[in-house]
């Protein structure tokens, strides 16, 4: 690093140090205090507790199930994108990102009268003389939800890398005799890698985290690792243990980090 | 590589230095001009902080309040008296007025949040507001030095005649199989708890180990049943007949009938929760007069009337309630029941930070079971 | 054959996307103010919408935070990207993964955090507490996009430029930033759009009195939400599709005459 990149790196390193690190160390006094305030470890261990435990595995199911969903949902839909011949890159970008701005809440309800027991759909089916659809309250309605709500997050950065390689490579594959197959492990798979672990890491974290798609798609009956830590919060005021379960769960960001830092050494996967 | 790092180390700083500080500054300014000129323009009177539910008052009384009194309303919204309650103790906002539910202001009034109430200077809370209501809030409010009764209600069960056999006037309903799946129970502690510990006779303020364990295992058992646990999602899915039984405060249960005029609404034969939402000021109000003043105001019975119009929660407002024209709704059974007819009602009290605690865990228990 | 089957997989998946918008959509025509019941066709809420100062207060706030935000984010993350750029690649890893911080963890931690924060420092809650939050949350997403551009840069042309006389600056202006730019658009529009969405981080930062679509969309949920709501996200969806069909009619015109 030259001391002119560093001077140049100040306002945010300084930024970064106010308004991230600075608050995740409140985080982690919290964490690691009691009510009191002496030293405790009791908020972490929190998470063996059964209740704690099972939450924890049945977000991480979830959220596994729903990242690879999204993947292979949106693993075919970003190739045939990319291969598309089209200056039209930014409106592709837009048309996936634009639900995003219907908000949230909105969108998740409008799920929910989607996949009533009287809901649109169903009504549809009635209609059709169809048996009806029932996954609302179910785990697969919060998959359903966690796949709509992030699946964008996965399609754009697999799309940006795989719009990145260079054609010229896949047709010298060809013209080499490799098939479509071949080509498709041992060129494309391996050059999509740093947007794979982008998409992954992009749902697989949100998901993990979430709470009002389980409430509102999974009618509240499953507990999820998301929905305690904002109980703890916002309900039972127990910002301690809060935050202890937090700390917990930033290990898996620490994972991505790695993960990120092995797979993707140039950042090529962005989102954008 | 090298060419990379050329281009940074040759290039960017004189441009750093010429055109991004001052971008930087404009940041900064731009935002520390934004959080120090928050609302700044106060009425001719001065202005007055009021922290309530959402949705929780007709918008046109708080106009109507700023053009009698000079008095600018800042008016700030939430969903639950817990997610309140922090914002309030945290004092990142200074609120006049809260209107928080029994057991959450014994919690204000044990932590010292609240101030006393001067009813000299509030002649129609004690004008207007039934003597009755008063006595209710002892419970949580034992001299009624801090709170003035807003709104109050009982919790009771909706339920959709064209779906169930019989009347469905007791919580054992709730446990009954055949009702699997089309049972929506309320999705917050203590609200879930009282249903169980009334089906077992207990007190709903109980923190007796023995008997919450007893609870808890009622609800894990009604589990499979539950078609969700729901807060105000009740409402929505009795009108669109999702399910055919709910647990659901009486303030909705008159919307709703308007809605779909199948539900019926029932507080069950085991005793219930009455609960009361109360004005208070709080111990730090910067404007305490016209904290004073507004709650004045919204104790006058044609305010109180309004408010109970457009939210349709009942009124503990006497006189508002004389004034109400339509004869069904003023004798209605679900807006102004007759408590005397019920045994085992109860108001929610605050169980300390331990007993608090303990019903988080055991709803957790029930939660992740 | 195969690219009718493509065809159809993007128009399943695009159905799969905007099937609850369309659902929004039919709501705000909904005369019933229940999301329950249909209870005819009516343009109601739309003319409601006009004359409720509440939800147009908070519109203005949404687009007002969501603008500066997304402005002060995308100037500190491109410069940040720059100068990432240089660094060694221990300390840059370093950097990423404090900017991944705020876009991974919980958004409920990141709230609580920084209403601490603004607490311990003794800010005033209000639109600019709001502000400081929305920049710290969108930075990421201008760095991730703007990063990968920084890559593509051929140093060479910048080179080119300087050698033929152009000073630093006009380089940069030139030669560097065009070639940045798509990066930096995008970098801009994905902050505008997590700021439109954002609720939890609000929440715990807002002032009293500011309120935010969110924010005032959450807090409806107690009573039921107001069918203005799905009006007013019907225009703004209408709004921006019509924007972005026109922006992207009149380049691809252009292209196409200048390849020819």
């Amino acid at each position: 690093m030259t001391s002119k990149s560093k001077w140049l790196s100040a306002p945010y390193a300084l930024w970064s140090v106010i308004f991230i690190i600075i608050p995740l160390g409140m985080i982690l006094y919290y964490g690691l205090t009691d009510k009191t305030g002496a030293f405790t470890l009791d908020n972490i261990i929190a998470i063996t507790t059964a209740g704690h435990a099972k939450a924890l595995r049945l977000s991480v199911l979830l959220s596994l199930v729903s990242t690879l969903i999204c993947f292979l949902l949106a693993y075919p839909l970003a190739m045939i994108l990319a291969n598309t011949k089209t200056n039209k890159h930014h409106f592709i970008i837009l048309i996936f990102i634009l639900p995003m701005w219907m908000n949230f809440l909105l969108r998740t309800l409008a799920w929910q009268t989607l996949l009533e027991k009287n809901g649109v759909i169903n009504s549809v089916l009635t209609f059709l003389n169809l048996p009806n659809l029932k996954i609302i309250n179910t785990p697969a309605a919060i998959v359903l939800g966690m796949v709509y709500n992030f699946l964008p997050f996965m399609i754009l950065p697999l799309y940006n890398a795989l719009a990145k390689i260079d054609k010229n490579v896949i047709n010298a594959a060809h013209d080499l005799g490799a098939g479509s197959v071949y080509t498709f492990i041992r060129i494309i798979l391996p050059l999509s890698v740093p947007g794979i672990i982008s998409g992954i890491t992009m749902v697989f974290v949100p998901a993990l985290t979430t709470f009002v798609i389980s409430a509102l798609l999974g009618g509240s009956k499953l507990l999820l690792i998301g929905d305690v830590i904002e109980q703890e919060f916002t309900r039972t005021s127990n910002w301690h243990l809060g935050s202890g379960l937090s700390i917990v769960l930033m290990i898996f960001i620490v994972i991505n980090m790695i993960a990120s830092a092995i797979f993707d050494k140039d950042g090529e996967g962005s989102m954008l | 590589m090298i060419g990379r790092s050329f281009v940074v180390r040759k290039g960017l700083p004189d441009m750093k230095k010429r055109t991004l500080c001052p971008i930087y500054i404009l940041i900064l300014v731009l935002t520390f001009m934004l959080t120090g000129c928050a609302s700044s323009d106060n009425g001719a009177n001065g202005q007055v902080i009021v922290y309530n539910w959402g949705e929780y008052i007709d918008p046109e009384t708080l106009d109507m309040f700023e053009e009698e009194t000079g008095i600018k309303v800042v008016y700030d919204e939430y969903e639950t008296n817990e997610s309140m309650y922090p914002k309030v103790e945290s004092g990142a906002v200074a609120y006049d007025i809260a209107c928080p539910s029994d057991y959450m202001i014994s919690r204000m009034i044990q932590n010292g949040m609240l101030a006393e109430i001067n009813y000299n200077n509030i002649p129609n809370a004690k004008a207007n507001i039934g003597a009755q209501y008063y006595e209710q809030s002892k419970g949580f409010d034992p001299e009624n030095k801090y709170s003035v009764p807003y709104c109050w209600g009982t919790v009771g069960i909706l339920y959709n005649q064209t779906m169930v056999d019989e009347p469905i006037t007791s919580w054992a309903q709730l446990w009954d199989e055949k009702y699997a799946d089309n049972i929506l129970m309320q999705d917050s502690v203590r609200d879930a708890f009282m249903v169980a510990e009334k089906l077992n006779g207990f007190s709903m303020n109980t923190l007796d180990t023995d008997e919450l364990h007893v609870v808890m295992n009622s609800l894990i058992e009604q589990k499979p049943l539950v078609q969700a646990y729901v807060v105000d999602q009740v409402r929505d899915k009795m009108i669109g007949e999702e399910a055919a039984i709910g647990v659901i405060y009486s303030g909705e249960a008159i919307y709703t009938q308007q809605e779909n005029s199948n539900l019926v609404y029932a507080i069950p034969e085991e005793g219930t929760n009455v609960w009361i939402d109360s004005w208070v000021i709080l111990k730090n109000a910067p404007n305490k007069e016209n904290a004073e003043k507004f709650i004045n105001f919204m104790c006058r019975s044609d305010i109180a009337l309004m408010n109970f119009e457009y939210i349709t929660y009942s009124t503990p407002n006497t006189a508002a309630r004389e004034l109400i024209e339509d004869e069904a709704i003023r004798n209605s059974e679900i807006a102004f029941p007759d408590l005397s007819q019920y045994d085992n009602l109860e108001t929610f009290v605050y169980l300390g930070e331990e007993g608090d605690t303990l019903y988080n865990e055991l709803w957790k228990e029930v939660k992740a079971y | 054959m195969k690219i009718a089957a493509k065809k159809i997989y993007i128009a399943l998946i695009v159905l799969f996307l905007y099937a609850p918008i369309g659902t929004l959509m039919v709501l705000s025509f909904n005369a019933s103010k229940t999301r329950a019941k249909w209870g005819g066709f009516t343009f109601k809420w739309y003319i409601d919408l006009f004359h409720n100062e509440e939800i147009l207060g908070a519109l203005l706030n949404t687009l007002l935070i969501a603008f500066l935000s997304a402005l002060a984010a995308t100037v500190i993350g491109t410069i940040a990207s720059i100068a990432m750029n240089g660094m060694k690649r221990r300390t840059k890893s370093v950097m990423m993964g404090i900017t991944n911080i705020p876009m991974l963890n919980a958004e409920i931690v990141t709230g609580i955090s920084l209403m601490l924060l603004y607490i311990s420092l003794g800010l005033k809650f209000g639109i600019g507490t709001i502000l400081l939050s929305h920049i710290t949350f969108n930075i990421p997403y201008v760095i991730l996009s703007v990063m990968p551009r920084m890559k593509q840069l051929n140093p060479s042309t910048y080179e080119a430029a300087l050698d033929l006389g152009a000073s630093h600056v006009t380089a940069f202006y030139k030669v560097v930033l065009p070639d940045l730019l798509p990066g930096i658009l995008s970098g801009f529009l994905m902050a505008f759009t997590m700021s439109l969405d954002d609720f939890i981080i609000t929440h715990f930062t807002k002032g009293v009195g500011v309120d935010t679509l969110s924010t005032k969309i959450y807090t409806e949920v107690k009573k039921g939400i107001k069918p203005e709501m799905y009006a007013l996200s019907t225009l703004i969806f209408v709004t921006v599709l019509i924007l972005l069909v026109l922006v992207n009619r009149s380049p691809e015109k252009r292209t196409r005459k200048y390849e020819s």
